[in-house]
């Protein structure tokens, strides 16, 4: 029996289960609320021993930069309930200082407001929640710079999210942008944006010391990678990957922001530490989510395109001006999509970055893709409207025959084919060519078009092991993650494919770092990465065990790179149609209709897959119309901070939503024929919305959200 | 959250006798707000009195002084009275209201009393970390400079700029809806137009109540005005949003000229804002949406605004000509 990972190639699996509709495995328990999230386990049945469970809450700084001068947790402990206060005085110490984010209360800095500077554990959630209020901090407060303008001071990264070139240049912009027939010069803005899945970020931890010596860290974490939880926080906490435990079998939600781990999870793994033997939990407040778990910077795009009387565009400029923390450099790639979307022979794109005292940004669905394409696809219709070119049609005019920005061919770019069948789907050939010219009673009418593409991603670094159970059953392991996409249902149809078996034959473990390792549930790379992890073990399975292994029979196996990709620029892309009416009197917008038209490879579980699209088509449109995090300079924080000021969209929001995709498979891409779905939909429906408005009002708003505000009295 | 005691009592003398006796008790209603404020540490009080066992949760015709009122018990929740076919007949802006607020979990939480004493939601109040004179007498209004999306445009203070968040209240207003309440003092009926108050330098008290004076009953009164009423309420989003301007109105018209019209605004002010001079400049006139605009202006002379909230003005007027444009055209 070996368990050691074998690099393999793969083929193309046959398919039979992948790309037909199948229920969700998980559904029934999530529907019936069964299913138990980070806070819900019994960490004690999981361990086979009492454990007494202490709940947590944290104690947030009042100031955004400074010194903590003293904590006084007396009033605290002589709650009833409360059983321990950790503070910077007296937490465990961590180790190393790569991940500043982490290094929670290690020290009296205070680095943005609403900083962790203090845990408070106890016997009940409510007391621990009073203990947190009765927790006197003093502070010795220092000048911080809260606020992004256009004059706030910038600096230029040294690489932009995940590492791409922070600048790029090809051929004469300035003389190009000179000589242009055609010119847009503007700026488009995006808020600060929150990721807000449904389940907080939530953990629940017990760290063992062993009489032996040697201790454990076991944990349960609402995290989109149990691997990556574990690397981070080992040797931070001065243990082997193999004394650190985490495990997610179902997290509600991500988008993102549990894509790395962040303070609130090292706070529940050092509170753990401080009181080895009891279970400790938290799930942090939606209010703290504000600020504590990531977010999406503000973005000013400054964009220049010159065309040529045709609208064939002879220079696009994109340079970007956004903000990151001091605490932490967080650079999102926001002319990413600049770069590659459009021909061109001279372009230039940019970053740079405000370092403020704030909270950490960080991913947030489609990180750079949706705030760029956002500016890219309203400027690209702005310069439609000066060429008097319909921006379907401009759009063709500037395909390009290779990639822009690699040089390299495109494998399998289809981004006219979505757009002339969304076109068809949608009615544009009916669709007036001047704005303002359609009012139904009360509302003007408008529509818009935009496009969108994401990037093929596939990460490194993930192992499956396949082994044959009684009963003919196969268990398919891989320390996967779902984050409610459906990962549990198409991996265990891309393993009953590659193992030629019925999907009930498969036994799937995944959410467990005690599995093969696996990367992060991010960068629409889950299924693509994973799935060819588990296609290469169930291929060598099968090589090494036959159609009828012994029971016990064991493969463990990992996908070698495909050699064939490197030859290629590989993205999906997307149409997005929208239509928009604007109230008259009140410039309030609603959206009838949403379709978007992707290429995106095969898709492995139509059901899974479209609520994947239909859900990044909504958080489009929800960042079109109503998402804006609204920080008050003054303090330092996002005083917009629930749902109730923070507006995500409401189901009356959404009415006719439709995805729906080309038939292709790319098995260049992956063994599976898929390219990755997760992050597309939102990328580009902001600024067909966006448009529509335009459309619909001959009102151009540039700075995101489209709110009645900056529609009413124009109208 | 700071402990606290709980009583549920039966009876409305004991419950007014419980809070009025203790300066840090309070009423729990429907509890969507205060349960909140708990939460947040917005509130702190040392007991809850709670109403909802208290036998206030029938919906009646009544003669009261010589005219006949639907008297709504202060528990009758949300959705019951929405969908209450008196109300739907006789007083659409306040079915339309209730309608238009929360969602409909809540609605079915919430009461009718409960409804008119709910608390701003400014993001200042309900953040303890931020000062505001609201929450804590003197420390300061932080929304006066800072996010101003919900910020008041009519009769805001120095003191506090912030609005009533309440739909229900705005068109109980413009029904000429009276509150019924009994307190340490007795009983006593007000206009609900007179329950709520401005700000000036007191802004900690969002009403004229009393320290345990308790709303048992709200009353609407039939009239022609009443009958012909709508609610609209602009918001960012289709449902589930607080309004960022609102209007209940309703319209008696003889032949094109107006006889009779009551236009209250939502999202304006520090209480439901009764526009009367908007209203006496129509009344009498031939209607017209020119004739509407023009009374708009009236009332908005005394707006005073800011970058943040200087949108509200032409919301305000546009929602004003839509909601009596509708009025006039024979719908709601």
């Amino acid at each position: 029996m070996s368990d050691e990972p074998q690099q393999r190639p793969t083929r193309p699996i046959d398919v039979r289960s992948v790309g037909r509709e199948h229920v969700r495995v998980d559904g029934r328990a999530k529907v019936t609320g069964t299913a138990p999230y980070a806070v819900e386990h019994d960490l004690g049945e999981l361990l086979g021993r009492e454990l007494p469970l202490l709940h947590l809450w944290l104690v947030t700084s009042r100031i955004a930069k400074g010194r903590i001068e003293s904590v006084d947790a007396s009033r605290a402990l002589a709650h009833p309930g409360v059983v321990h206060v950790v503070d910077h005085t007296n937490a465990p110490r961590l180790q190393g200082d790569d991940e500043p984010e982490l290094l929670v209360l290690q020290t009296p800095r205070v680095s943005f407001r609403n900083e962790i500077v203090a845990v408070v554990a106890a016997e009940s959630l409510e007391a621990a929640r009073e203990g947190a209020a009765l927790v006197d901090v003093t502070y010795a407060e220092e000048p911080f710079s809260a606020e992004l303008t256009d004059s706030t001071p910038t600096y230029k990264p040294d690489s932009v999210n995940p590492s791409m070139p922070t600048d790029t240049e090809e051929g004469d912009v300035d003389a190009a942008i000179a000589a242009a027939e055609v010119l847009v010069e503007e700026t488009y803005r995006t808020p600060f944006e929150h990721n807000n899945p449904m389940e907080p970020h939530a953990a629940m931890a017990v760290w063992e010391d062993d009489p032996g010596g040697g201790s454990r860290l076991t944990m349960y974490d609402s995290t989109q990678g149990v691997h990556g939880v574990r690397s981070a926080f080992a040797p931070m906490l001065g243990l082997e990957p193999e004394q650190v435990r985490v495990l997610a079998p179902n997290v509600g939600g991500g988008f993102g922001s549990k894509g790395v781990p962040h303070a609130p999870e090292m706070a529940v793994a050092l509170t753990a530490r401080a009181l080895p033997g009891r279970a400790v939990k938290l799930a942090v407040t939606r209010q703290q989510m504000f600020s504590l778990t990531g977010y999406r910077t503000a973005t000013f795009s400054h964009f220049r395109l010159g065309a040529d009387d045709e609208g064939r565009l002879q220079a696009l400029e994109h340079r970007v001006v956004e903000q990151t923390s001091r605490l932490k450099e967080y650079a999102e790639q926001t002319a990413s999509p600049t770069r590659m979307m459009y021909a061109g022979p001279n372009r230039r794109t940019s970053h740079r970055l405000a370092m403020l005292d704030v909270a950490v940004p960080s991913w947030m669905r489609a990180p750079g893709e949706m705030p760029g394409a956002y500016a890219q696809e309203v400027a690209i219709d702005d310069l439609a409207v000066r060429c008097g070119l319909d921006p379907v049609t401009l759009r063709e005019r500037n395909e390009p025959e290779i990639d822009p920005d690699t040089g390299k061919p495109f494998h399998d770019r289809r981004l006219v084919e979505c757009l002339r069948r969304g076109a068809e789907r949608f009615g544009w050939a009916d669709r007036p060519s001047e704005p303002r010219s359609r009012q139904e009673g009360e509302w003007w009418v408008g529509t818009g078009v935009a496009a969108s593409s994401y990037p093929m991603m596939a990460m490194p670094g993930n192992t499956c092991r396949v082994e044959a159970l009684h009963g003919g059953r196969l268990a398919v392991s891989i320390g996967a993650v779902d984050i409610g996409t459906g990962a549990w249902t198409v991996l265990t149809q891309i393993a009953a494919d590659a193992l030629g078996c019925p999907t009930e034959a498969v036994v799937l473990r995944i959410g467990d770092s005690d599995l093969p390792s696996a990367s992060v549930a991010g960068g629409s790379s889950g299924t693509s990465s994973w799935g060819s992890a588990i296609v290469a073990a169930a291929q060598a399975f099968r090589e090494e065990h036959g159609e009828a292994p012994e029971v016990g029979a064991v493969t463990t196996a990992a996908a070698e790179e495909n050699p064939e990709k490197e030859r290629y620029a590989m993205h999906s892309f997307g149409a997005v149609f929208a239509e928009a009416r604007v109230h008259r009197w009140t410039g309030e917008v609603r959206v009838p209709r949403l379709l978007g038209v992707y290429s995106v490879g095969r898709v492995v579980n139509p059901t899974t897959a479209r609520s994947q699209l239909l859900g990044g088509l909504t958080m489009g449109l929800s960042a079109a119309l109503f998402e804006e995090g609204w920080r008050d300079p003054r303090f330092g924080h996002t005083v917009t901070q629930d749902l109730a000021t923070y507006h995500v969209a409401a189901h009356a929001d959404v009415q006719r939503l439709e995805a729906e995709w080309l038939d292709e498979a790319d098995t260049v891409a992956t063994p599976m024929g898929s390219r990755g779905i997760g992050e597309i939909g939102i990328v580009g429906s902001p600024a067909a919305v966006v448009n529509a408005v335009f459309h619909a009002t001959g009102v151009r708003v540039r700075d995101l959200p489209v709110t009645p505000d900056k529609l009413v009295g124009q109208l | 959250m700071r402990p606290f005691d709980y009583l549920r009592p039966d009876d409305v003398a004991t419950a007014v006798r419980a809070v009025a006796d203790d300066p840090d008790a309070r009423f729990l209603a429907g509890g969507t707000n205060l349960v909140d404020h708990l939460k947040l540490g917005v509130a702190r009080p040392g007991l809850l009195v709670d109403v909802r066992g208290l036998p206030l949760h029938d919906v009646e015709v009544a003669d009261v002084g010589g005219g006949t009122v639907l008297r709504v018990g202060a528990n009758v929740r949300n959705s019951d009275l929405a969908a209450h076919p008196v109300v739907r007949r006789e007083f659409p802006a306040v079915a339309r209201a209730l309608v238009s607020a929360a969602s409909a979990q809540i609605r079915h939480q919430a009461t009718t009393g409960g409804n008119l004493l709910q608390r701003t939601r400014c993001v200042y109040f309900q953040d303890v970390s931020t000062p505001c004179n609201k929450r804590e007498p003197g420390s300061g209004c932080s929304a006066v400079e800072g996010f101003a999306r919900y910020n008041a445009v009519l009769g805001a203070s120095p003191e506090c700029v912030t609005v009533h968040p309440s739909d229900l209240a705005v068109a109980l207003a413009a029904v000429d809806a009276s509150v019924v309440t009994d307190g340490p003092a007795g009983e006593r009926r007000l206009p609900v137009a007179e329950l709520h108050r401005l700000p000036g330098d007191a802004p900690e008290k969002d009403t004229v109540l009393e320290h345990g004076e308790l709303i048992t009953a709200v009353e609407l009164p039939a009239s022609p005005v009443a009958q012909r009423s709508t609610y609209y309420k602009a918001r960012d989003r289709a449902s589930y949003a607080f309004a960022l301007a609102s209007v209940a109105a309703g319209l008696e018209l003889d032949g094109d000229v107006v006889r009779d019209v009551r236009i209250v605004w939502g999202g304006v002010a520090h209480k439901p804002w009764r526009a009367l001079r908007a209203e006496e400049a129509l009344r009498g006139e031939r209607f017209s949406e020119e004739a509407v605009l023009a009374a708009a202006d009236a009332e908005l002379e005394q707006a005073e605004t800011s970058p943040g909230t200087a949108f509200k003005v032409p919301m305000v007027r546009g929602a004003t000509a839509l909601v009596l444009g509708r009025l006039a055209g024979g719908g709601r």
